[in-house]
């Protein structure tokens, strides 16, 4: 492409862009309820008292996050290697696995969260934890490393069968030829859906709120309560994208970075 | 052609802004009418005579609740929690209140219906498919803002439920109850009695229902929940039979539940004349002592 060319795409980009934004602003702004709207939810006092607060609770959702992205990624990777076993010796762990994933897959992580938070400690077994933050974060755990095992398995299977033969051949054992060549290949190529699960945690982490913790959003349903005025919410909202936005980067950067590389090695895998 | 394809891809854009810049003369023009018609009612001798109420639907009252109702408030025939989609009964607290002020305002019991708005629903900005909502909403200067109140209809006191066999069953002054880990309903007034009243050392646990609170008492997860008094006694009749209200707390200005309408629904003049003659005629303490009766606990200081 000349080097108009490029100058002419651009200006139309951002023509385009600058219509559309301003169609949507007078769309919304003209809309026959935004007097009401905008005191509801863009209500500068409420939004400066919110700030006050919220950024406050929001440090047990960064503490909830942190806990249980430690515990999921091995979890995880233990479930997706024991599905990963051959020979029908394994058949048992294999089949373990596999309920695990559809289980876990399949409740919704709101039910988990209930029955775990209220269930477990209603048994009333001396020397459990009845802590609702304890069997909130379990919950989690659970949910998410059920989700990100299929992730690394997809990890796993995507690498080529060749590459383990090579490496037995090599004289690897078999618990060798996956920590040392297998594994290294499929957790490189399952970044990006990783980090995707985990911007998915970081949101689920709200809903431990159920069990009576005061974290981010629960503060934010405290103060519209308190106001009549849902403006706390688009604070929570702004909080929890500016944390994730950092993370959708840095995916971004790591697939740039990694088929940077794979490029410069000639487009080997 | 690309260049057509974009100038077509603005026009239409414009086109669209224009459209929705035309549209919005239209609803000013609609609100002009009913605030007329009020107007008009107004001059009238009787502006509360049900046929020159501005109702949701013509000739009808629209009362909203929760789904399920609970008792003291509501009950069915057998004395369950009431489900407003089903038949209509005039068993329960706010049951009887709602049905006595249909009365005053002169609708027989057959001209009343019930729609489910659940709690969060009530307070929504924009219009409201109700006349009314009885649900036990606290009068709070800050809700004023978002929908009207009536004048109270139940004065509330909040009380503390904890496990008859905990350390806490005994306690009898705010003090004793410092190093309890209580719990409430999130966005009520109980978790404000906690914060501004008990204030006890550990933060409080919020629940997005009472059910909720009340499973983590039982659970010995949190040592209290707080909640209005007549609620206190539906949990430790049915849900906590372990519990017990172990004392009231002192009321906190005037705490109160109100009627809830629609901001600046002119009904509500109507409904407040017909409270304060149901509370000069004694109909409303008779209501009281009929569906919220029982020993009272002692107001902790």
């Amino acid at each position: 492409m000349t080097a108009t060319g490029r100058v002419r795409s651009t200006l139309i980009a951002l023509a385009s862009t600058v219509v559309f934004a301003v169609v949507a602003v007078l769309v919304i702004t003209n809309a026959p309820g935004w007097p009401a709207v905008k005191q509801s939810f863009f209500n500068r006092e409420v939004f400066r008292e919110s700030l006050e607060v919220i950024p406050e609770a929001f440090v047990l959702n960064v503490k909830i996050f942190l806990v249980a992205e430690v515990f999921i990624l091995v979890v995880a990777l233990g479930i997706a290697i024991l599905r990963s076993l051959p020979g029908p010796v394994f058949f048992p762990l294999r089949a373990l696995a596999v309920v695990y994933a559809d289980l876990f897959r399949g409740v919704p992580t709101i039910l988990v969260i209930y029955l775990l938070g209220f269930g477990v400690p209603a048994l009333q077994i001396s020397g459990v934890p009845n802590d609702e933050l304890f069997w909130g974060t379990v919950a989690l755990i659970l949910v998410y490393s059920a989700y990100v095992s299929e992730v690394y398995r997809a990890g796993i299977e995507s690498v080529h069968p060749s590459q383990e033969a090579a490496a037995r051949s090599l004289g690897l054992s078999q618990a060798k030829a996956l920590r040392f060549v297998v594994l290294p290949q499929a957790v490189r190529r399952v970044v990006p859906p990783l980090l995707n699960d985990f911007i998915g945690l970081q949101k689920d982490t709200a809903l431990v709120a159920l069990l009576g913790p005061v974290e981010a959003f629960r503060q934010s349903q405290i103060e519209v309560a308190s106001t009549f005025n849902y403006t706390p919410y688009v604070v929570t909202a702004i909080i929890f994208i500016l944390l994730t936005i950092p993370l959708a980067r840095l995916t971004d950067w790591l697939v740039a970075r990694d088929r940077r590389r794979q490029l410069a090695a000639g487009g080997a895998r | 052609m690309r260049k057509l394809l974009t100038l077509l891809f603005l026009a239409t854009l414009l086109g669209v802004a224009a459209g929705c810049g035309g549209d919005d003369d239209e609803p000013a023009a609609d609100e002009a009418t009913p605030t007329g018609a009020v107007d008009t009612g107004a001059a009238e001798p009787d502006p509360c005579a049900p046929e020159e109420l501005t109702l949701v639907t013509d000739g009808t009252l629209t009362i909203g609740t929760d789904n399920p109702a609970f008792p003291p408030w509501f009950q069915d025939a057998e004395g369950a929690p009431w489900d407003p989609t089903t038949e209509p009964t005039q068993q329960g607290y706010e049951a009887a209140v709602a049905y006595a002020v249909a009365e005053e305002l002169g609708f027989s019991d057959d001209e009343v219906e019930w729609v489910v708005v659940p709690f969060a629903a009530s307070f929504r900005p924009g219009p409201k498919d109700f006349d009314f909502d009885i649900n036990q909403i606290s009068y709070v200067p800050a809700r004023d803002e978002a929908v009207d109140f009536s004048d109270s209809y139940y004065d509330v006191e909040q009380a503390v439920v904890v496990l008859k066999n905990s350390e806490f069953a005994s306690a009898s002054s705010l003090a004793d109850l410092a190093d309890a880990k209580l719990g409430a309903q999130v966005g009520t007034t109980s978790y404000d009695a906690i914060v501004n009243t008990i204030q006890p050392d550990q933060d409080p646990s919020v629940y997005d229902r009472n059910d909720d609170a009340v499973n983590a008492l039982r659970n010995g997860q949190i040592d209290g929940i707080v909640v209005d008094y007549p609620t206190s006694l539906f949990i430790t009749a049915v849900q906590a039979p372990n519990a017990t209200p172990v004392g009231r707390l002192p009321a906190e200005g005037q705490e109160y539940f109100g009627l809830v309408f629609e901001e600046g629904n002119p009904l509500r003049d109507c409904v407040n004349a017909a409270i304060a003659s149901l509370r000069d005629s004694g109909a409303l303490d008779e209501i009281a002592q009929e569906w919220i009766e029982g020993s009272a606990p002692p107001i902790l200081e």
